[in-house]
Formats: structure tokens, C-alpha cells, sequence
């Protein structure tokens, strides 16, 4: 890319016309996003018919401002209420919540947000510089690479959950068997569906998650161990909604740059890679906290390096989308189809016949990105309000969210019984001290774990060494077998080294 | 009780706005239409139906919202469709594994449980290798089969779906023993030109279609097209009998369907639709950009060649061991 492509492509995105559009976008975005349960893809197919009556560059610029802006809003109702947006954002929600339980809800929305368009900017840049040679090197992973890396998703759980691990493995188990509901893949054989046919499908984590984090915190509310979040000081309108963020980056400015840097990789891997990006930030984060024992309890750092990754992952998982045609989600195969239609055919060919129009479709990540600081800056200041509502009103609001968004998912009313059914185990999981978040990982993981396992056992006929056989494998899977090993090797030496008494 | 009344008279609105009740009195349709794709998303089965929901759409002034139900090798996304209400508001695409099912031993999918509304999508399967790979014809890929029997692993699809059948048919009429060339069961096609891209496996049955990105990017080959007559789209390969020599043509087939029992009023709004969809220059020209045929067929004709699937394709299945 020539510095007169990279001139031209920012003439064709600093028209009004695409300013407007992702003004607009945005502030969709916003609203769809901090609705629980209402997601970004939903945003997203919503836009299309939108689209139609636009030019390339606005319309693509769209999609990525709604749902840059939706995921990134879907931090707000997580700090405020501890209701995760998306899958990615459950890694952190109890981080954020804790913050807010300290009073410090707008840090705790502030961080999410800029961390998240600073991410978001970082994955802009990746995706400008190294697209070619990003998509290449995910095309290098196949199931074997998968399976260790959903494996090493996994293990961060260990990392996220309390400082009870067993119990954590527990509640990881149990999402892992939860994951196992529905059809196999492989056979097509149905398991402990006990006949119910909704359940052929599996059970689908948004309700889960919902019921698990929301439902669950309502419970809570209603018995007699109610804690709620402080309510905010009054501030005048003319406060900083930011206040704070910037001491955090300077304390924690590597968790920025680790964050950044897992999530556009992470996340060019297609199908996986955006989900799992944040969980391993997080999980990461504390490994190389000096002060490890804060996580969990309202600390900044984790919640940098989990939101960073997270919006560095949205960029890049336009990496091979936009190089090979292969969409890694349900949003980038929406946008292909946009990109179709304006006759922006993506693959290698448009970087040589197109490079202005591409390069002005790469820029409008770094644009929503940059938006998000502005509208995230007012958006929090509405929320704060969400605070002061009293308990009388907001309770029964988000039961309706709750089962609004269970439904809305897959339009089926099964959905919102799994929510409730969701929400009553959860509450008394955590009634006895077991975390919630690891059984939402080994929902969300545990397909693409089993089926990357299966189909690398069906390509190495069986044999387990054939997991090791490619280098990148090889290095990841000792790498995963390391993190399991060397805590015991370290805890059985500290034993022996001990006289015992 | 005025509280009581209103509170009921609420929670109606609210009810009929999710929209179970309601559609009865009201044209078809009045809210946004669910289309399930039972295959992940970034496969054909899946940028098709993106591009006929966005035609529907435009003509019908309703969202149709695609929601990808994948797993069990395109049971789920079958099941559900056939088990959703039929109001109407829930189609899918449905693809020729439908045929297949009942042969595997798994029910609930078959033909029978569909309103097949109309066909819009045919296009032949083709073998695909890697760009590099040491074989450049069918014919020398056939010989590297035979020379290391269970070395070279094939994917395209899950395990009894047609892709697999099209690959372990072709080489049952090559008399070759189909386990040769072990398959790889997988979520769709979109993952299995992935696993070749990494070189985890050496061949992939899929349309050239789905090949397509990465057949530019120079990263894979087609070598053959399982089809009788040379496709107008990919004129440059050649059919099975021309480099092999022997005839093997499953066609599969994409079209619309709902649950069994569909009003009349949604069937005949939307076959008209699709009717017109698949005459508009604009469509066409879209399916063809990605390489997509547009083969429109009627809801009758589209039954009768969904059932005459089923005879063929179910002998097909026990020649190479995958009915029941």
C-alpha cells in the first residue's frame, strides 16, 4: 500500500455522508448493544436492507460501527447489572461488576469503553499494515491448532475463577457437559436430548448466559443477602466520564499493548477467534499480575487487557474475510454479502484491482472506533442514572430484558425456560461459593473443542502423537501441557522441600 | 382491576408483538420471517440463502432474518425448520441431505416434513486439492489414492452428507474400496477448504463455488466437476467422465422450504417471489460474481426432483456402505 492509496482511501471516508452514517450507525449500535440480550448480529441483519441504498464505503462502514459500537455498549449493562453483552464479554463481567459494588461504576464503564475503542484502533492498524500476511498465517491453522487453543481457553478459567480452583474446574465441567446437549456432529446421533426436540439443537449459551449472570443476580436481589450497587454522588453535567482511565493506562499500559496484540491475532483465526480472545487476556493478565490476588475483586488491570483484546479481535476478524472470502461469524459473512453486492468481490484480487476502495473499507474500523470515545463519553453519563432508578422498577425492566433477549435469539419460547432453569442453578451455585463464568466458557468452547478433537483424531487415524506432529501444534500443545504440569511439579516441591509435620 | 386490565391488555401487546398470536387476521407478512441455514455461515448453502433472503426482503418489505442452525451434519438446522410453526414466519433452506437422512437411520428431516416452496440453486460437487499438491489431474489424484491406501484424508462436509457420498461414490465406480481415502467429518465446507488451506488434509468435495476464494488466492486447485456436461460458469474443468472416464453426477440441490403444513397464502406469495427472484438480472449477475448457479424450479417440480433424489441417492448410500 502506497502512501497516495492510503491519501485517497481517506478522501473517500472523510465525506459527510460516511461521517453521518456512522454517527448514526453508532448510536444504533449503542442502543441494541445495552439491551441485554439484543445482539450485534441481530443489529447487524437488522441494517441490511438499509445498505441496499448506499454506496460500498458507507454501507460496510455501517456494519462495522454497529457492531464495534453494539459490543462494545454491551460492557455498560454488564458493569451496571452484571449482564454480559456477548460471550466475549462474560470473561470480564464480574471484574466490572465488583467495580461498580465499589462505587465505581463509571470507572468501571469507562474503562470498558475506551480500552475498547484503543483496541478496536490497535486491530484498525493491524488489519491497514499486515492483512495479507495475517490471513496467510491463520490459513496455516487447522483443527490441531484449534483444539490446543480452545484447550488453552479452557485453562484460563483455572486463571479466572476464584481462588477455589477445584470449584472452578467443577463449574467448568459442568458447561463442558452442557456443551454436549444436542445432536453430535460427527454422527448426527442425539444425545440427552431425553426426546425433547428444542434440545437437538444443543442449549444455546445467550439464553444461559443470561439467566446464569442476570436471572441469577434478580434472585439474589429478591432474598434476604440482596447487595446493590452503591448509588453515584450527584455530579454535575459537566463531569469527566473518563476520570480515572488515563492513571490506569499509565500503571497498566502493558496489558494494553498484550491485550491488543492476542485479540488481532486471536481473532483472525476464523469461526473461534473472537470469542476466545478476551477469556485468554483475561486469564493472562492476572499470570502476569504482580498482584494477582486483586482479580476478581474491582481491579483495572484485568478489565484492560480482556476489553482491548476483545475490540482488536472485531478488526481482525475481517482478516480473512476480506483476504480469502472465508467469514469467521455470522456478521463478517453478512458483510460479505454486502461487499458482493456493491461488486467488491473480497479475495486477494481486490488488494491489487481495488487497493483505494479497501484501504477506505480498513479505515472505517479506525473511524467507528473513534467514535466510540464521543458517544461512549454521553453514554455513560445516561447510564450512571440507571443506578439512582429504584429497585422497585429496574427489577421487573430486567426480568423483561431477560426474557425478551432469551427469546429473541432463536424466536423460540424453549429459550426462555432454558434462561429460567439457567438462572435457579446459578443461584445456587453461587450460594455455595462456585463461579459462574467457567461454566459459560465450557459452553461456549466446548463444541469447537470436541469438534476440532474428532476431526483431528479422524486425520491422524486415531493416534494422539498426531497432535504434536505440525510445528505450530507441537508449540502450542507444549505450551498448554506445561501450564497443566508445572504448578503440580511446583506444589509437590514446595511439599517435599517441607519437613512434614 | 382497572390495574389488573391493564396490565393483561400489556402484556397482549407485548405477547403479539413477539408474535405468536395475532397473524391470523393480517397479510402475510406482517412481521420479520426467520430463514434457517442449516449449514455454518461463509458456506454456499449459506451465502445463497443470505442472497435470496435479501431479495425477499426487498420484495416483501419485512426483515428475513437468516439464523444459521448447524450440527448433526445438517440435521438440526432441518429438524428445526420442520418442527417450527407453520405460520409462515419460520422457513429455511433446506439441501439434499434431507433425502438422506431417514436412509441413516436419523428421523424427523425427511422430504415429507417439509412444504418444499421451490428450488433456486444446483450446482455440481467438484474434488479440490491443494494448489501445490503433487497430483494436477483427477486422474494422477486417483492414482496417489490407490498408491497409499488410508494416507490421503478427504473432507467437505459431515460424515453421510452428500459431499461425502459424491467423493465415496466416485470412488466406488472407480472400484476402488472408499475407506482408500478416509473422510473427515466437518461442519460445512467453509471449515474444510480451511483445513486444506493448512494442510491437514489433502482433499476436499465441495462445489467450486466454495472452493472459489481460495482457488484465487492460488491457494487450492478444482480438478474435476461431478456433473455430466461442463458447467457454463467453470467452463475450464472438466467433467468426471472426462478425466476419469466413468459417470457420477449427484446433483445437490438449495431451495426454500417450511414445515410441513404451510397456509396456502405463504406458499403462493413466496414461490411467486422466488419465481421472480431467480428471473431478476441483478440476482443473477450477484449468484454469478460468487459463482453460484441460478437452477429455479417450481414447488411441483422441485418435489418430484427431490423425491427422485431420494431413490438414487439411498442405492447410492448402499453401495458404499453408509445406509442402514
Amino acid at each position: 500500500m502506497t502512501f497516495d492509496v492510503l491519501i485517497s482511501a481517506l478522501w473517500v471516508v472523510l465525506q459527510p455522508q460516511v461521517l453521518i452514517v456512522v454517527l448514526l450507525a453508532s448510536v444504533y449500535g449503542l442502543f441494541i448493544g445495552a439491551i441485554p440480550g439484543l445482539s450485534a448480529t441481530m443489529a447487524t441483519a437488522l441494517l441490511i436492507p438499509l445498505t441496499f441504498y448506499m454506496d460500498p464505503v458507507p454501507a460496510i462502514a455501517a456494519i462495522v460501527a454497529t457492531t464495534a459500537m453494539a459490543i462494545t455498549a454491551g460492557d455498560i449493562p454488564g458493569a451496571l447489572l452484571r449482564i454480559p453483552g456477548t460471550p466475549a464479554s462474560a470473561a470480564y463481567v464480574e471484574e466490572a461488576y465488583a467495580l461498580n459494588m465499589k462505587g465505581k461504576a463509571q470507572l468501571a464503564m469507562g474503562l470498558g469503553i475506551v480500552f475498547s475503542a484503543a483496541g478496536g484502533l490497535f486491530g484498525a492498524l493491524v488489519l491497514l499494515v499486515s492483512a495479507p500476511l495475517l490471513a496467510r498465517a491463520s490459513l496455516n491453522f487447522s483443527s490441531f491448532e484449534f483444539f490446543w487453543l480452545a484447550l488453552l481457553g479452557l485453562l484460563t478459567s483455572a486463571l479466572v475463577s476464584t481462588n477455589a480452583p477445584a470449584r472452578g474446574l467443577f463449574s467448568l465441567c459442568l458447561g463442558l457437559l452442557i456443551s454436549t446437549v444436542g445432536l453430535d456432529v460427527t454422527s448426527g446421533q442425539p444425545r440427552f436430548t431425553f426426546g425433547v426436540i428444542d434440545l437437538y439443537g444443543g442449549v444455546s449459551f445467550i439464553p444461559t448466559m443470561i439467566g446464569m449472570f442476570a436471572f441469577a443476580e434478580l434472585l439474589r436481589g429478591l432474598s434476604s443477602a440482596a447487595s446493590v450497587p452503591p448509588v453515584p454522588a450527584k455530579e454535575s453535567v459537566f463531569s469527566n466520564s473518563f476520570a480515572g482511565v488515563w492513571g490506569a493506562f499509565r500503571r497498566y499500559p502493558w496489558s494494553f499493548l498484550r491485550g491488543s496484540t492476542l485479540g488481532s491475532s486471536i481473532g483472525a483465526l476464523p469461526g473461534v477467534g473472537g470469542d476466545l480472545a478476551a477469556w485468554i487476556a483475561y486469564g493472562m493478565s492476572r499470570r502476569f499480575s504482580k498482584t494477582p490476588e486483586k482479580f476478581g475483586t474491582g481491579h483495572e488491570e484485568g478489565l484492560i487487557e480482556a476489553s482491548s483484546s476483545n475490540n482488536a479481535g472485531l478488526s481482525s476478524a475481517w482478516v480473512p474475510a476480506l483476504v480469502f472470502g472465508i467469514p469467521g461469524d455470522a456478521v463478517t459473512a453478512i458483510a460479505i454479502g454486502v461487499l458482493f453486492m456493491k461488486g467488491l468481490n473480497p479475495g486477494p484480487k481486490l488488494f491489487v484491482e481495488n487497493p483505494t476502495m479497501l484501504t477506505a473499507v480498513i479505515l472505517t474500523f479506525a473511524l467507528a472506533n473513534l467514535f466510540l470515545i464521543p458517544i461512549g463519553f454521553l453514554a455513560i453519563k445516561g447510564a450512571r442514572y440507571v443506578l439512582a432508578v429504584p429497585r422497585g422498577l429496574i427489577v421487573p425492566t430486567i426480568l423483561v430484558f431477560c426474557v425478551v433477549g432469551s427469546f429473541a435469539i432463536n424466536n423460540t419460547v424453549f429459550d426462555i425456560a432454558i434462561m429460567l432453569v439457567a438462572g435457579l442453578v446459578a443461584y445456587l451455585m453461587e450460594a455455595n461459593r462456585f463461579p459462574i463464568a467457567p461454566v459459560i466458557l465450557g459452553l461456549v468452547l466446548g463444541p469447537v473443542l470436541e469438534r476440532n478433537f474428532i476431526m483431528s483424531m479422524q486425520i491422524a487415524d486415531g493416534n494422539l502423537l498426531g497432535f504434536f506432529s505440525r510445528p505450530v501444534a507441537a508449540g502450542l500443545g507444549i505450551l498448554v501441557c506445561a501450564i497443566i504440569v508445572i504448578p503440580i511439579l511446583r506444589s509437590l516441591a514446595t511439599r517435599l522441600r517441607r519437613p512434614l509435620s | 382491576m382497572k390495574a389488573f386490565k391493564a396490565a393483561l391488555a400489556a402484556s397482549a401487546i407485548f405477547v403479539g408483538t413477539l408474535g405468536s398470536v395475532g397473524h391470523a387476521f393480517a397479510e402475510w407478512p406482517e412481521r420479520a420471517v426467520t430463514v434457517i441455514v442449516p449449514w455454518s455461515a461463509g458456506g454456499g448453502t449459506d451465502a445463497t440463502a443470505r442472497a435470496v433472503a435479501q431479495e425477499l426482503e426487498e420484495r416483501f418489505g419485512q426483515p428475513f432474518n437468516v439464523v444459521n442452525r448447524t450440527g448433526g451434519g445438517g440435521l438440526v438446522g432441518h429438524i428445526t425448520i420442520a418442527n417450527s410453526g407453520p405460520d409462515g414466519y419460520t422457513l429455511g433452506v433446506i439441501t439434499i441431505e434431507t433425502t438422506m437422512f431417514e436412509a441413516q437411520g436419523l428421523p424427523g428431516a425427511s422430504p415429507e416434513a417439509f412444504t418444499l416452496l421451490g428450488r433456486f440453486n444446483a450446482d455440481a460437487i467438484g474434488i479440490n486439492v491443494r494448489a501445490d499438491a503433487p497430483y494436477g489431474t483427477a486422474k494422477e489424484l486417483v492414482e496417489a489414492v490407490k498408491a497409499n491406501p488410508g494416507q490421503l484424508k478427504a473432507s467437505g462436509a459431515n460424515r453421510g452428507g452428500l459431499s461425502h457420498l459424491a467423493w465415496a461414490g466416485l470412488l466406488n465406480r472407480l472400484e476402488i474400496d472408499p475407506q482408500a481415502a478416509p473422510w473427515v467429518a466437518s461442519d460445512g465446507s467453509a471449515p474444510a477448504m480451511q483445513q486444506l488451506a493448512a494442510n491437514a488434509i489433502e482433499v476436499v468435495s465441495t462445489s467450486p463455488a466454495e472452493a472459489q476464494s481460495l482457488v484465487d488466492a492460488g491457494e487450492a486447485k478444482t480438478l474435476l466437476l461431478m456433473a455430466d456436461e461442463r458447467s457454463a460458469l467453470y467452463p475450464d474443468i472438466p467433467t468426471v467422465s472426462e478425466a476419469l472416464g466413468v459417470a457420477w453426477s449427484p446433483l445437490p440441490f438449495r431451495g426454500l422450504a417450511g414445515p410441513a403444513g404451510l397456509p396456502e397464502e405463504v406458499v403462493t406469495k413466496v414461490s411467486a417471489a422466488l419465481a421472480e427472484i431467480t428471473k431478476d438480472e441483478e440476482f443473477i449477475a450477484l449468484m454469478k460474481s460468487r459463482g453460484f448457479s441460478v437452477a429455479y424450479q417450481d414447488a411441483e417440480t422441485f418435489t418430484k426432483t427431490v423425491m427422485r433424489s431420494r431413490d438414487d441417492l439411498v442405492s447410492a448410500m448402499q453401495a458404499v456402505g453408509l445406509a442402514k
